[in-house]
């Protein structure tokens, strides 16, 4: 086996070209498990923790808003302690990832490139409609993080290039994240909701995790629920929200689901989970948002 | 290959290493470390919990490659010459060991957050502790030790019980 140390994010650019069939390993916290129980034997790893422009997240103005620019390979506890205020759906995911141990190591570009239909950091950046930069000695493309994922496991990723960075828009609004499991932590998500309400722009944002082979957003609920806040003047004078409306939003979250059954859970209890964490997380939010609450990436309880 | 790297302060090499196996391997197996247990080397039981340039990690995720020239620190450095660090003081002293082999990663996830936390509330404690699986299910005598040790700040001092209350 090869070991690839990269000083520089230009020498790992030339090394993925050199080597397309070269594992990225960042945090490890999924190649070397494979590695560890002999699932695999890459030829080459690639180790990326030595590039500092991977670690570094920056926030940029835009005339539509600030987006912030953070490279693939910050790692949880950073998008904790240094995002929660811009990103607070992001981070409130990254607070479900695994352990402290698992989050001082994981990342976000390691969590899209293995595209695990679980992934924690998925949903909240379809719900904000992030990108994803992918890097090779070709150049540089952004993609929308809806067609970045492929399949199970697979991504729109050629085999010289690399996950750069993300682009997530800063949160306008009140953003939320819920997910299912046995335990509060180092839980594989039975499945996971997101949830942004963005008042500017009169529209919602949702993001679906472990329910279908990528993850998803349920565009009926979030067409549902901006017509029915702009309808009624809701935006404007936000008083609570009817539980039919509440409701209906569950269900349209509940139909976008295409799960399977297995080990962690059946289908059906996934799809009926989903639609509870929707009505939840929209509570939460919504609350939120009444309230004039400063966004901070903490959560309620469950 | 060889890997060079700084184990609890001091220069280290290491002969042979296998690019792919991990830094929890090179320290029990190649460097005569095996106070970090290897349990099940998927990040799952925190019992190779070890500081990789001062932050804690599973050492099983870490391959050996990535930890050249990095400085780790391993529950054998958590020790003074003389002493037992507050950390491992409060575990004897309020009976927070059982069979032992979570001891070693939660010894080291524990210094962590009482360095990191003046006072951590038992919600804090237990985030903190949460990768740190004990099947001797010995919980309370831990959180016990955790919030004698981050109340004491000095070792062996006082009984568990007092700072514990304090606290809660």
């Amino acid at each position: 086996m090869d070991f690839l140390r990269p000083a520089s994010w230009s020498e790992a650019l030339e090394a993925k070209a050199n080597h397309p069939d070269a594992t990225p390993i960042a945090g490890g916290t999924d190649v070397m498990v494979e590695l560890n129980f002999d699932q695999r034997r890459p030829t080459t790893l690639l180790d990326l923790t030595r590039i500092e422009r991977l670690a570094q997240w920056s926030r940029d103005s835009h005339p539509e808003g600030d987006v912030l620019r953070i490279g693939a390979g910050v790692p949880y506890s950073r998008l904790i302690g240094e995002l929660g205020t811009s990103l607070p759906g992001l981070a409130i995911a990254s607070r479900t990832v695994g352990s402290p141990q698992i989050r001082n190591r994981g990342t976000l570009g390691g969590n899209l490139a293995s595209a695990s239909p679980a992934g924690d950091g998925h949903p909240p950046l379809i719900a904000s409609e992030a990108e994803i930069e992918l890097e090779s000695v070709r150049g540089t493309r952004t993609l929308p993080v809806s067609d970045f994922f492929t399949g199970v496991k697979r991504t729109a990723l050629a085999d010289d290039e690399l996950v750069s960075a993300v682009h997530v828009p800063a949160a306008t609004g009140p953003q939320q994240f819920s997910k299912i499991g046995p335990r509060n932590a180092m839980v594989i998500a039975v499945c996971t909701f997101a949830v942004a309400l963005h008042p500017q722009r009169g529209t919602v944002g949702t993001g679906l995790g472990s329910v279908a082979p990528t993850p998803r957003s349920a565009t009926e609920a979030e067409e549902f629920l901006a017509g029915e806040l702009a309808e009624n003047g809701r935006w404007e004078r936000p008083d609570p929200l009817p539980e039919s409306v509440i409701g209906r939003f569950g269900e349209l979250v509940a139909r976008a689901a295409a799960p399977i059954d297995d080990v962690r859970g059946t289908a059906r209890y996934r799809t009926h989970a989903l639609g509870v964490l929707a009505r939840r997380t929209l509570g939460w939010a919504w609350d939120e948002y009444r309230n004039g609450t400063e966004t901070s990436g903490r959560q309620g309880c469950a | 290959m060889r890997l060079s790297l700084t184990i609890n302060g001091r220069a280290t090499t290491a002969d042979d290493v296998w690019e792919g196996e991990s830094l929890l391997y090179v320290l029990r197996e190649r460097l005569g470390l095996p106070g970090s247990k290897n349990a099940c080397e998927q990040g799952e039981c925190g019992s190779c919990t070890v500081y990789l340039d001062r932050v804690p990690v599973c050492a099983c995720l870490v391959a050996a490659g990535q930890a050249e020239g990095r400085e780790v620190g391993t529950v054998e450095g958590l020790a003074g010459e003389d002493e037992l660090s507050t950390v491992q003081r409060a575990f004897v002293d309020t009976g927070a060991v059982q069979c032992g082999f979570c001891t070693p990663g939660l010894l080291v996830a524990a210094d962590d957050l009482v360095k990191r936390v003046p006072e951590p509330s038992d919600a804090e404690i237990r985030e903190a502790l949460a990768g740190n699986l004990c099947r001797c299910t010995g919980y309370e005598k831990i959180m016990a030790a955790v919030r004698t040790a981050a109340g004491s700040g000095s070792p062996a001092t006082g009984s568990g019980e007092s700072s514990g209350e304090q606290l809660t």
